[in-house]
């Protein structure tokens, strides 16, 4: 059985006319934690919109788990960026969790116990079974952010892909939302787009810079000329001291 | 003119002495009957803030009910196709024809409109009752018209039933159903088909003109006080019949027209509450 999960070959995806993924190439193999990281506008979200087959590509080749793109329904947790639903809809905790079951349901049937049981199962995980009953009105956006976690979970997926899960919470919460992935990425395979470029050396395997063109970084060195080069702007580069110090290469055209 | 005696005598009439007019048992059962539908798809039309794609549908089925008196057929027969075809028009050139969906609302709504202006003016003779349809008259519901009402009103029911859960995705998180494997295209079009078959439903109570008033008015209130949509939907449809029964017993002892006294129900009680939990938050800051 193959390895690969994911495998895009050249990828190209123009949006209104202004290309956002340039002959992008990426391969993601079974039990990898990759994070993508790169600018606002630098193709990260519409990477994972190809990936799970919302988005279909000009060019190029997309297999995902061995078949194409939007085939995988129920074997990929989607953890979406936006918390800018509408907050007054009415919809319960436990509700919003079942969603992730949706694809395992036999259509016109109701949930299942099992699928309530994984549900609850989902919001343990993220700390959450005492909300389950709640309305989602009601929550801080770390909850909602984690419940969103839990609605991926609930379907067991081989794989789990995650958009900025950080970008909404305090900094509490970001190191409980990593410490859940640390937990997480012995079962599954793991794909984190995030702008925090702080947190990733610490957690994740592999490093992908996108910014229209993508650049992997397979070793585990993080560079502040390298974040310089993706960031238009000055960023800050964490150095994590022990126990992992991580300095990504140069990219290989700085050579 | 309405006589001093006749309006006297009306007004001290209780409801349950109206009861024993035929005319008066059917537009109580009307009311209760078009409640369901109302209550059930007020809600998606609410959460899923298609209001105006319902306003579309509505006007564009005139043209439905000019080419029932056309053909010289009940106009409910030619609206339903009518609007059927109008919803899935709509749906259709807004999500694959690269129309914005306002523009392909404006355009149905009037054509729609035109098409009834016309058949109506091609068919020989007075138009009987056209007012009714445009501003509802549930005073003169006929036996047959409430068979139909109660078919689909099963209809929709059975269609929500089957299909609560992946309405429910659709309305909450339209990206996520889709990656869940749930044709969200499809699946739209059909909420937008249950929303003809209620504006047909509804044409009957309150006019299509005024639709749209009772698809939003009784679940925007019934929001402020659900968990979920399974209990908005039941608050709405009970508003629903609230605001109807009461809009024509105001329309008997006022005699004015019931369907413009529903809706004045209606968005009466839309404004107290708003204003009563405005007072209430305000209450509260200070």
């Amino acid at each position: 059985m193959s390895t690969e999960v994911i495998q895009l070959r050249e990828v190209t995806v123009s949006l209104a006319g202004t290309r956002v993924l340039d002959q992008v190439s990426l391969t993601v193999h079974r039990g990898d934690f990759l994070a993508i990281i790169g600018p606002n506008g630098g193709g990260k979200t519409t990477l994972l919109r190809v990936v799970l087959g919302l988005q279909p590509v000009d060019s190029g080749r997309v297999r995902v788990l061995g078949a194409s793109p939007g085939q995988s329904a129920g074997r990929i947790g989607y953890v979406p960026q936006r918390v800018d639903f509408d907050r007054d809809f009415p919809v319960t905790v436990m509700e919003v969790v079942l969603m992730g079951r949706l694809s395992g349901k036999r259509l016109f049937s109701r949930y299942s116990g099992a699928d309530r049981a994984a549900a609850e199962e989902a919001l343990e995980t993220v700390g959450l079974l005492e909300l389950s009953r709640r309305s989602v009105g009601g929550l801080s956006g770390g909850e909602l952010q984690r419940v969103l976690i839990a609605r991926a979970l609930c379907g067991n997926p081989e794989v789990l892909l995650l958009d900025e899960p950080t970008a909404s919470v305090d900094p509490g919460m970001k190191t409980s939302v990593y410490d859940l992935l640390d937990r997480l990425k012995t079962s599954m395979t793991i794909v984190l787009v995030t702008h925090d470029t702080g947190a990733v050396g610490r957690h994740v395997s592999r490093i992908a810079c996108l910014n229209c063109n993508m650049v992997v970084h397979e070793g585990d060195e993080m560079t502040g000329r390298m974040v310089g080069d993706l960031y238009p702007y000055p960023v800050d580069l964490i150095v994590h001291g022990e126990p992992r110090q991580r300095i990504l290469k140069k990219h290989s055209s700085d050579d | 003119m309405v006589s001093p005696a006749r309006e006297s005598s009306k007004s001290i009439l209780p409801m349950i002495d109206l009861l024993q007019y035929g005319f008066m048992q059917n537009a109580v059962i009307a009311a209760l009957l078009s409640s369901i539908a109302c209550g059930i798809i007020g809600t998606y039309v609410v959460v899923k803030k298609i209001g105006f794609i319902s306003g579309g549908i509505a006007h564009a089925s005139f043209g439905g009910i000019g080419l029932g008196y056309y053909l010289g057929i009940n106009p409910l027969l030619g609206l339903i196709p009518f609007s059927l075809a109008s919803a899935l028009g709509i749906g259709w050139l807004s999500t694959k024809a690269r129309v914005s969906e306002d523009t392909a609302i404006g355009a149905f709504w009037a054509t729609g409109m035109a098409l009834g202006v016309l058949f109506i003016g091609l068919t020989p003779g007075y138009a009987p009752n056209l007012f009714s349809y445009l501003f509802g008259n549930i005073l003169t519901v006929p036996g047959s018209d409430l068979l139909m009402i109660l078919g689909l009103d099963l209809f929709i029911v059975l269609v929500v039933g089957l299909w609560y859960n992946e309405l429910l995705a659709l309305c909450f998180d339209e990206e996520y159903a889709r990656v869940s494997g749930v044709r969200t295209t499809a699946l739209y079009l059909l909420l937008l088909c249950l929303i003809a078959l209620t504006v047909v439903i509804l044409v009957r109570v309150v006019g299509i003109v005024m639709v749209i008033a009772l698809l939003t008015i009784p679940a925007a209130i019934a929001r402020r006080f659900s968990r979920n949509l399974r209990s908005m939907m039941i608050i709405a449809s009970l508003l629903c019949a609230l605001f109807t029964l009461s809009g024509l017993w105001i329309s008997w002892v006022l005699d004015v027209a019931s369907g413009a006294s529903i809706i004045m129900v209606a968005a009466a009680s839309f404004l107290a509450v708003h204003l009563g939990s405005m007072v209430k938050a305000g209450g509260r800051r200070g």
